[in-house]
């Protein structure tokens, strides 16, 4: 009882205080002036190649905005306001969704991108429309169009699942009056540094709710600039010659790690999903059967194929196993032993003899059979994933997976079955369950570039902070370092360099280079082959044909770029990756720009004939 | 004819407590009126959710207490086995998991629970006669803490502890030593630092703002700015009704429901404030009165709870609206807008009325 009375004398006392001793601060806040805050929504940050070329910039858009508290019938104003401007229904149900989440005396936008002629009809017909206004409001825009919007992803309008993320985080105050948040890519994944610090205003508003006067104002702290690692020029260069394929590519400067290009293709324009995409676009890219919406460097999944071999070899060789002079003669296929089953060659005559350093150069599937099956499979997985296969690489944008580098307990988890030695010889070619990503195989390429060191990929170089101008540099991520023996480096370099001269698999791709480029082609079969069956790549409709995967790094005694290509149902790796991969090495190391056609299939070297592996079962 | 019916309606009402009930629902009604901008379809919904809790009222009424006693258990494990299945299976809806889909309904078992834990609290104390001793409050306890602890990891911070101050008292009233109270106090005034240090920072600041709305003008501290402004410039005889220009003009959030109290102490002022908590004051004066002349240790302490509840609930929610407490959801009662709290409410004063009008019955 006592507590009862306490309590209800505690309120009494503060009501005596607020509406008896500090009324009259009270009332001059309140009667004579209405004081409502107005969120002031900062410029969200640039994103800049490595060059300064604008990627992602804002610019202001005429809006037709509606001031619910000022009208007493909204709807009709709408029905009104239609026949001037055209208001669609998508229109009117952003409109009531936008009304819900502001205040009623806050303007809410019923048309966005108004042109001119619909900006001049109202303009004359404006007095009929109290309470209606045009206003211009920021807009996000990707003056590049479809370049590199994979990893550049795109702002779209916050939903639900937002707003309770931002609640959880306590950044929700932080976004009144922001109605677009990062939904992909470094705009998703760098959005604390994009979006900068919202401002406010102290209003005063007369009776009708007009602004009559600022009376205080906290100015908007605008987001960051992101400076990239990528060059726009070389990400053009290598869409262009990609053409019509679908695939991928991935640059790397293997020294720090920045990210050159990153290519998806095909790719999409983000422009589109600024203000909430049309149904029509988004069917059109939804249900391609390109799918242009997959993030292919970082989701796209590819068995390595033979670009697999060099860290195979380097396993074999730093283990101790197939130390030159050691050589085989290849008939052509392997036995197991014990087992009537021929893992075949992709060459069915053989290759002749063939040591470690030529067995990557002509990419001999016999050698890396038998040598997978002496290292055995936890000794060549656990080797191999220093350089990074079968782990996410860390890029700075969200959604990466981590791809599949198998083991026998792997197997057991997945499948409830033993482990075949049969899968550890197709692993040596880099088939069977083993599946990386492109940005995976780039990196792991770095490693290789660099003699052992595996490196974070980043997209963003440097941070830089619109009001200083001061930029913070992202720092080198080193992941993984296995220490390897000059001498074996030496031999995998050799052969990947003869891979790009005659008698390679991509003799063809590496004529009249002035550098050295330690390379490897590989496919990776979409459809399994039977036993006896012969791959005939003109009979098998084009999206069954092989992806064709190219890894290389240039020049090879100095390393300045490491790249990944592949290309999907591209046949074999020298016939089309390489030619891509070649383009972008010539550009960055010597600057020459290749006229604009893509890349076309070339004919098939005298000497290097289609190498397509071949996987039992 | 008719003498009979009305005589068998009222037969179980208090006709004291029922007029201060209906004066204050006739209050809130005109106070939301002008709080929805003069919108006669809240008006009119809120009557329906008048008229559905005088509808509970009425049967809680006619509800002998030893049949009550009877139910508590059973319905303490259905609220609790409610409670699981809301956690395992419950329907997500603004980020709170708190509704359960029964055939073509839909459930919130923490409303169920704001009259089951006080009734199975109030049944298991009065099991034990004479003084209970120190290990029948720790069971107690931890009956209550249970269902707590599942509506705070909804979460539903409001409800939870306004069940947690519904059983506190029952405890309390049970003869919960005074000493033992004044030492968890102090014991929790001790562990704050310690807890302040384990929290995240978004936390911190959260609370931080609790203190100083003005850290975060246009966040959390939004509503407390414009509350206390709105109730500030009412002064001592108010704005008048419909003429509060905070809450006409579209500065207060919520208004009809957890802030109506900004526009009813800006439209009637010091003298309006007082008077309504005059009003309640006698609500819960005759609360307290017959629990404590309710015949059973069981009706005295279920009555004592439920009015002390009563009396939280208009605490919490004038303390976070006149800024000297922080902002969780609790509505108003018997002013705001909203029906199953309403319902549950007026469910309790309906008990209450039983309590007090079934004693002869036990007494012949």
């Amino acid at each position: 009882m006592a507590v009862v009375v306490i309590c209800f004398g505690i309120l009494a006392s503060r009501f005596f205080y607020l509406q008896f001793k500090r009324y009259d601060y009270y009332q001059t806040l309140a009667e004579s002036n209405r004081i409502s805050l107005v969120p002031i929504v900062p410029n969200r940050g640039l994103i800049l190649d490595r060059n300064g070329v604008i990627l992602a910039n804002n610019f202001f858009v005429y809006t037709l905005e509606i001031t619910p508290s000022k009208l007493k019938d909204v709807e009709a104003t709408i029905n009104d306001l239609s026949r001037f401007v055209e208001i669609s229904t998508a229109d009117r149900k952003q409109f009531k969704k936008l009304r819900q989440q502001s205040h009623n005396f806050e303007s809410v936008p019923i048309r966005t991108h108004l042109n001119e002629v619909e900006a001049a009809k109202f303009a004359v017909n404006r007095y009929r429309f109290p309470g209606v206004e045009i206003k211009s409001r920021l807009f996000r825009h990707y003056p590049q169009g479809k370049l590199g919007s994979h990893f550049l992803g795109y702002i779209g309008r916050m939903n639900d699942k937002d707003l309770d993320s931002l609640s959880d985080s306590g950044d929700l105050s932080n976004y009144k009056g922001s109605d677009h948040i990062g939904k992909s890519g470094l705009e998703q994944s760098y959005e604390k540094n994009l979006h900068g610090t919202t401002g406010f205003q102290q209003v005063e508003i007369d009776a009708d709710g007009h602004a009559v006067r600022v009376l205080s104002s906290t100015a908007p702290i605008p987001g960051n600039n992101l400076v990239l690692a990528i060059d726009s020029k070389l990400q053009s260069i290598v869409e262009e010659a990609f053409g019509d394929h679908r695939g991928a590519l991935v640059a790397i400067n293997p020294k720090n790690g920045e990210v050159l290009a990153y290519v998806s293709m095909p790719t999409f324009d983000p422009n589109l999903f600024v203000d909430g995409i049309d149904t029509d676009s988004w069917k059109e890219l939804n249900d391609s059967l390109d799918k242009p919406l997959i993030n292919r460097p970082l989701r796209g999944l590819y068995p390595p194929g033979s670009t697999f071999k060099p860290f195979v070899a380097m396993a074999g060789l730093e283990n101790g196993k197939r130390e030159p002079p050691f050589s085989i003669s290849d008939p052509g296929f392997y036995i197991l032993p014990g087992s009537p089953h021929r893992y075949r060659d992709w060459k069915p005559t053989g290759h002749g003899m063939v040591d470690i350093q030529r067995a990557i150069t002509i990419s001999c599937d016999t050698f890396f059979y038998g040598l997978a099956l002496d290292l055995g499979i936890d000794r060549l997985t656990s080797f191999v994933s220093h350089f990074g296969f079968g782990k996410k690489t860390g890029i700075d944008i969200d959604g990466e997976v981590s791809g599949l580098l198998p083991t026998p307990e792997w197997k057991y988890k997945r499948w409830k079955q033993r482990w075949f030695p049969g899968e550890t010889i197709i692993v040596g070619i880099g088939q069977g369950y083993t599946l990386v990503t492109p940005l995976q195989l780039a990196q792991a390429t770095v490693a290789l570039a660099n003699n052992g060191t595996a490196i974070q990929p980043r997209l963003v170089s440097s941070i830089q902070d619109n009001l200083t101008g001061i930029s913070r540099p992202q720092p080198v991520v080193d992941v993984d370092k296995v220490e390897l023996q000059q001498k074996n480096i030496d031999i995998v370099r050799a052969g990947m360099i003869g891979v790009m001269q005659p008698g390679g698999t991509a003799a063809a791709a590496g004529l009249n280079s002035t550098y050295a480029i330690a390379a490897k082609t590989g496919s990776a079969q979409v459809v399994g082959i039977k036993q006896n069956e012969k791959y005939n790549a003109s009979a098998i409709s084009e999206r069954h044909r092989d992806h064709a995967l190219f890894i290389a790094y240039a020049p090879a005694d100095d390393p300045k770029i490491a790249i990944a290509v592949i290309v999907e149902n591209g046949g074999h790796g020298g016939s089309v990756a390489a030619p891509i991969a070649r383009r972008a090495m010539d550009y960055y190391l010597l600057g020459k720009v290749p006229d604009k056609a893509p890349v076309m299939e070339e004919l098939k070297p005298a000497d290097a004939a289609a190498p397509t592996e071949d996987i039992h079962d | 004819m008719i003498r009979q019916l009305s005589k068998y309606l009222t037969r179980h009402i208090d006709s004291f407590l029922m007029g201060c009930l209906f004066f204050t629902l006739l209050v809130g009604l005109f106070v939301l009126y002008s709080a929805s901008a003069q919108s006669m379809d809240r008006i009119i919904a809120q009557l329906f959710n008048i008229v559905a809790a005088f509808a509970a009222l009425w049967l809680a009424s006619n509800i002998p207490p030893q049949q009550m006693e009877r139910v508590a258990l059973p319905l303490y494990a259905v609220g609790m086995l409610m409670l699981i299945g809301v956690a395992l299976f419950g329907e997500v809806s603004h980020g709170a998991r708190r509704w359960l889909h029964v055939g073509f309904m839909r459930i919130q078992p923490s409303e169920l629970m704001r009259i089951a834990v006080p009734l199975l609290l109030a049944w298991y104390f009065s099991r034990r006669e004479a003084t209970p001793q120190l290990r029948d409050h720790a069971i107690g306890a931890i009956l209550l803490a249970i269902p707590v602890l599942f509506i705070m990891k909804q979460p539903d911070l409001g409800t939870s502890l306004l069940i947690a101050a519904s059983g506190f008292y029952v405890l309390f009233l049970a003869g919960l030593n005074w000493r033992l109270i004044l030492g968890a106090v102090v014991l929790g005034g001790a562990s704050t630092p310690i807890l302040w240090s384990l929290m995240h920072d978004y936390q911190k600041k959260r609370i931080e703002i609790l203190f100083d709305p003005y850290q975060d003008p246009l966040g959390s501290g939004y509503h407390t700015i414009q509350a206390t402004i709105a109730l500030g410039s009412g002064g001592i005889a108010g704005k008048g009704w419909l003429h509060g220009t905070q809450s006409q003009l579209d500065f207060l959030p919520e208004r009809t429901t957890d802030f109506i109290f900004a526009v009813f102490g800006e439209e009637f002022g010091l003298l309006g404030n007082l008077l309504l908590l005059l009003l309640f004051s006698l609500i819960i004066g005759r609360g307290l009165y017959i629990a404590l002349h309710a015949q059973s240790t069981f009706s005295r302490l279920l009555a004592g709870s439920i009015t002390l509840t009563f009396f939280t609930y208009i605490f919490v929610n004038i303390g976070m609206v006149s800024g000297i407490l922080p902002v969780v959801g609790v509505p108003l009662p018997l002013i705001s807008y909203g029906g199953t709290s309403l319902v549950m409410l007026m469910l309790g004063f309906g008990i209450l009325m039983s309590i007090h009008t079934h004693k002869t019955l036990v007494a012949s």
